[in-house]
């Protein structure tokens, strides 16, 4: 690893886990807390579906295991008992196990067709939970505890977050950490042989066939991640406003987990945490234009795919010439 | 004629009322270089398909080396060193040559996907193999120069070497090479029908092509396999193949008639 590289990802953790903590605390804006920590679990959502993107398949349905694993993560709290360090993995595999299920069907599709199926999906999961007796139907989970103590061989790990005085900087920082991990194994994938072999498959899967891929395989396997993190961000977005509705998640949310790698970038594995964090604030900012928010993001969302249509760090692409 | 070692038994394929392939059967030596040849439409990419994994026959089967490969995904079948190039020119557009060819050993990595992951021994090493394979076989098609080029911004000639070398990377037994020469002038044609000799000269690959250009599978094919409309109809060396009536009336008449004479 080169010494810049090294250096930019230093800054990057220096600003998440010192500098941000730092300048709210003087600012005393503590509602940042909560927005930083959105975008960060939206980003984490937000990087299963890139890897779905890096497969050549376009996923509009995040959404659909970002509430399943909300509500794994809500029963086993509620009606087990389950401590939710333990409810967080289970969710994310529980999301992976249906969506190896769901795939392997699916994942046959390419193209808009393939595009057309997820978007359905975030539907039929709001119209599943509506239905079930577990989840509640439309009344859903509430007043669920917060995250307890985590402790190991007797040694507190994570305390109690109910006995914490700023339950926000902990979520925060909870947040961040699934980030950071996050887009590690992200990094990693896409810089191993795995993301040269979904490359392959991006670029020409009848080709990646012929010379030995077990294509079906490697789809699933990345739709599996993918939904893993999609679990795993809707688990932690439950215990933060601990409450869950089938309205949680909807298409709509869907739909913005594919915009924040289209903006951020498809051909970089930044894309879209970056993307995450422009257009979430973006949105924010923007509420000042009132009743032109919408008319305004809407059109900056189309000059931006028209100016950059591979995102805003194909800039630097551009720049350095490609990596 | 020693012990096949790809054998087409009987292979048919029916889509709904058309027949592509009806009854194809035909063995393959060893180091042998046989072409498959026949008009626009005679089924002879429908029978590569098939013998490659990609299209499972309707009725008959594909032996290889004993086993039947008929019916097995593409993956399976390339697994066991049967693979085919494409008649299009089949590359990972967006990577460079080497890469494409690096990409393509996938088949002889020792590591899992999760070895891959964690960068284990084993998966290094399979790196640094593949790494000395893929300049071994980019000398071995002279594709030096161009070997850190980006594969979309390659002219023709390059992507069907390129395209070749991907073949050759997963170190097949069997190599299915779908129109090698299309679209090529005299020279090249020549340079390509060298390479293809050199392949099972020096790489010891058995070779199967499906060809138009006539003057090249006659100088290159030790045998000949001609079909029409799905059936086989004439199999010899390029001289029986020739001087053959029922191949003359299918298809080298049906070209005269096509260039008016």
């Amino acid at each position: 690893m080169s010494n810049p590289r090294i250096l930019g990802i230093a800054a990057f953790l220096l600003a998440v886990f010192v500098l941000v903590p730092v300048f709210i605390n003087l600012t005393g804006r503590w509602d940042f807390y909560y927005t930083l920590t959105s975008v960060a679990l939206l980003s984490v959502a937000a990087a299963g579906v890139w890897l779905t993107f890096y497969i050549g398949r376009i996923n509009i349905g995040q959404g659909a295991y970002a509430l399943t694993g909300g509500y794994v993560s809500a029963i086993l709290i509620t009606q087990y008992g389950v401590s939710f360090w333990v409810t967080l993995p289970v969710a994310g595999l529980f999301c992976a196990l249906v969506s190896v299920v769901i795939g392997l069907p699916i994942l046959r599709l390419r193209g808009v067709y393939f595009a057309m199926v997820t978007l359905v999906l975030t539907e039929v999961a709001r119209l599943t939970a509506l239905a079930l007796p577990v989840t509640n139907g439309a009344k859903g989970i509430t007043s669920i505890p917060l995250p307890g103590e985590l402790s190991l061989f007797g040694l507190t790990i994570i305390p109690d977050f109910a006995t914490l005085e700023n339950p926000k900087l902990a979520f925060y920082l909870m947040a961040a950490v699934l980030m950071v991990l996050t887009y590690l194994v992200l990094w990693r994938i896409v810089n191993s042989r795995l993301g040269h072999l979904c490359r392959s498959l991006q670029q020409n899967e009848e080709l990646s066939a012929s010379i030995g891929v077990n294509t079906a395989m490697l789809r699933v396997l990345s739709y599996a991640i993918s939904s893993f993190f999609g679990g795993l961000a809707g688990a932690i977005f439950v215990a933060i406003s601990q409450s869950i509705y089938p309205s949680s998640f909807v298409v709509q949310d869907s739909v913005n987990f594919m915009l924040y790698c289209f903006v951020g970038g498809l051909g970089s594995v930044f894309g879209p945490m970056l993307g995450t964090l422009l257009l979430y604030f973006g949105w924010d900012l923007l509420s000042i234009a009132k009743e032109y928010q919408l008319l305004i993001y809407s059109g900056t969302m189309i000059a931006l795919m028209l100016v950059l249509p591979n995102g805003v760090l194909s800039l630097l692409d551009r720049k350095g010439g490609r990596k | 004629m020693t012990a096949p070692i790809l054998q087409v038994k009987g292979v048919t394929k029916r889509y709904g009322g058309l027949t592509a392939n009806n009854d194809v059967t035909f063995d393959v030596a060893p180091r042998e270089i046989l072409s498959v040849i026949g008009p626009n439409g005679a089924g002879k990419s429908t029978l590569f398909k098939q013998i490659a994994g990609f299209v499972t026959p309707t009725t008959g089967e594909v032996i290889y080396k004993g086993n039947r490969i008929s019916g097995l995904p593409p993956h399976k079948v390339a697994r066991m060193g049967v693979v085919r190039t494409f008649q299009e020119t089949t590359i990972f557009k967006s990577m460079t040559v080497r890469e494409n060819i690096i990409v393509a050993h996938h088949l002889r990595s020792k590591a899992s996907l999760l070895g891959f992951f964690f960068g284990t021994g084993q998966a290094q090493a399979d790196e640094a193999e593949f790494a000395a394979s893929a300049d071994d076989i980019i000398d071995f098609l002279g594709l030096q120069a161009i070997r850190n080029e980006m594969a979309s911004n390659l002219p023709q000639g390059h992507l069907r070497a390129l395209g070749m070398a991907i073949g050759l990377a997963t170190h097949p037994d069997v190599i299915l090479l779908d129109e090698p020469f299309a679209g090529m002038n005299h020279d090249e044609t020549m340079r390509m029908v060298n390479l293809v000799r050199r392949l099972r000269d020096e790489r010891g690959l058995t070779v199967l092509l499906v060809e138009h250009d006539m003057p090249a599978v006659m100088k290159i094919s030790d045998r000949i396999v001609c079909i029409n409309f799905g059936e086989k109809i004439a199999e010899g060396t390029p001289a029986e193949i020739q001087a053959n009536p029922r191949v003359i009336e299918a298809y080298l008449g049906s070209e005269d008639a096509a260039i008016g004479m």
